[in-house]
């Protein structure tokens, strides 16, 4: 049941308690009950807008950053990925597999901050031992969704 | 120079066949002007998901393009095609057909349809039709040869068929039983012992049941009831599906008939000589459909379960009755208490509200005092769309 409110939540964070009752045939008290356990357990960690950033003259750079760490005594990696998401420019921190171990996406209003960011902040992280910066160019999906030429698809009024 | 009478606008210059003529002219038609004169509507009056196709089915479909698959396949259909539908009717109802010899590809169930009417029908043969039915029932009938004889049903019986009056109507004329569930433009579904009714008169009387499920996905909190998988009746059966419901590939125009060899190899005669073979790529989309569509397939319904809820619950918070539909993507609510008929109903809506319903009545007199309400539409259209009408209704209650 959770689930379903869930589901329909990341669909549209904006549905109320009222409209997730009538969808899914629970009470609203119910609906309610559980988003607030929800909200307290963290399993909802927040509500909020996916932004189209090119459609405001506001200038946004983003960069992919991969991390080579070395595993630090006793903490492995997760102390130093807390030393690096703690910055409010990361928007994303994943432990990833492969040829490097934290994929990091970083937010900044010039390249020359996120430039500022790596060389002054991340590579003085004790256990950070390489960085490789890849600059975003365009984004074409955004969390699921297209950010530019989604088109409309007209359907006929009236079908029998 | 050529008067406008001349090119025969008004004139009787062209000869159209008594057969034609005798289907029905559609009294919807000048509903459909009207809203085609309308901006900004909000239509519930569709009969298909508002989906786009799911794009891995898509993608494969461009792929084979690419590749050069552009030739006709064989009349039946690709071999490929039919091993994968023999495996999901195998699978889901533990029917077991021939690819070779007993399932045939066809431009949509519209297709399938036709051919098996013309395949078994000899002039003035009938065949028996629940009544409210999907409007192409009767004609492809008709353009048959045949007679549509309809046997009423009812909201207090959830629109359900009754074998009794099934039987009743039964002479040495008919051939068929034609039947549609889950149902357009009700949403009804037949239960499995209502259904095992039907075909025990259906194989009493040596009657081919003809079944259009096309909607068999489409069920909420019920189980579809493949008729051709109750007891002994594989044989009794023509059996119709599609991609188009489930998947979301109406444009795609991809369909199947799974029947007797004896009347696919009929079916397949006239198929060969007026269609060829159905499209190439859709039956490559059809292919992929098959074989890793189910996901896709199931969140779209979890997804339409969703907003019937809504549908359903808004109607009758109304005061439009409204049975519990079981399947598809169709409401049916009653529209008596406002005094109009359908027409007037569904007209008046659109011109005060621009919201399009279609009127129950397009699809049999036991239509009339309903609306066919679909829901696949987003949450917020059908929202807007109950407000409306709430509006509507209010204004309109017969005091």
């Amino acid at each position: 049941m959770l689930n379903d409110i869930l589901k329909i939540l990341e669909n549209d964070a904006r549905t109320t308690p009222k409209q997730i009752a009538e969808m899914t045939g629970m009470s609203q008290a119910e609906v309610s009950r559980l988003i607030k356990q929800a909200l307290k357990d963290r399993t909802i960690l927040k509500y909020k807008a996916i932004v189209n950033w090119d459609q405001v003259e506001d200038e946004h750079v983003w960069a992919l950053i991969e991390v080579k760490l070395t595993p630090q005594k006793d903490v492995g990696f997760d102390s130093v990925a807390e030393r690096i998401y703690r910055f409010p420019q990361t928007r994303t921190v994943y432990l990833v597999s492969g040829t490097y171990d934290l994929f990091v996406l970083v937010v900044g209003k010039s390249n020359h901050e996120i430039a500022d960011f790596v060389s002054q902040k991340l590579s003085h992280i004790e256990g950070v031992n390489e960085t490789v910066t890849q600059f975003v160019l365009k984004r074409y999906k955004e969390d699921g969704e297209i950010v530019e030429g989604k088109e409309e698809v007209k359907r006929q009024p009236v079908i029998l | 120079m050529v008067s406008k009478s001349k090119l025969g606008v008004h004139s009787k210059k062209y000869h159209i066949s008594k057969r034609t003529n005798q289907l029905s002219p559609s009294g919807i038609r000048k509903f459909f002007d009207l809203l085609a004169s309308i901006e900004g509507v909000i239509s519930l009056g569709v009969g298909e998901p508002d989906y786009a196709t799911p794009w891995h089915i898509v993608e494969s479909a461009i792929e084979s393009l690419e590749k050069g698959q552009t030739m006709y396949t064989s009349n039946l259909g690709m071999p490929e095609l039919r091993q994968e539908l023999a495996r999901y009717l195998q699978h889901h109802y533990d029917l077991q057909y021939d690819p070779n010899t007993e399932l045939l590809i066809t431009v949509g169930v519209s297709e399938a349809l036709d051919l098996a009417m013309r395949a078994i029908l000899d002039p003035g043969e009938e065949v028996i039709m629940p009544d409210p039915h999907y409007v192409a029932y009767d004609a492809c009938v008709i353009l048959a040869g045949g007679k549509a004889v309809t046997v009423p049903t009812y909201e207090e019986d959830s629109f359900e068929l009754s074998a009794a009056d099934v039987e009743a109507c039964i002479t040495d004329k008919t051939r068929a039983i034609l039947i549609g569930y889950p149902a357009n433009p009700t949403g009804a579904v037949m239960s499995r012992e209502k259904i095992a009714e039907i075909a025990e008169v259906a194989r009493h009387y040596g009657l081919l049941v003809i079944s259009d499920e096309i909607y068999a996905k489409l069920v909420y909190g019920v189980e579809h009831t493949c008729v051709a998988a109750l007891p002994d009746m594989k044989e009794h059966t023509i059996l119709l599906g599609g991609f188009s419901k489930a998947y979301a590939m109406t444009g795609w125009r991809i369909g199947y008939a799974a029947a007797p060899k004896e009347i696919i190899a009929a079916m397949t005669k006239i198929h060969q000589y007026t269609m060829m073979c159905a499209p190439t790529m859709a039956q490559v989309a059809a292919l992929e459909a098959l074989r890793s569509g189910e996901e896709s397939a199931a969140e779209m319904v979890e997804d339409y379960g969703r907003r019937r809820l809504v549908m359903v619950k808004g109607l009758c918070d109304i005061g439009l009755s409204c049975f519990e539909p079981k399947g598809a993507f169709y409401a049916f609510p009653s529209i008596k208490k406002t005094g109009m008929t359908s027409e007037e109903f569904a007209e008046a809506l659109l011109k005060e509200e621009k919201v399009a319903v279609v009127p129950g009545s397009a699809f049999g007199d036991c239509g009339e005092g309903y609306v066919r309400c679909c829901y696949a539409t987003s949450m917020a259209d059908i929202e807007e769309a109950l407000t409306r009408i709430k509006r509507f209704v209010s204004r309109h209650q017969r005091s």
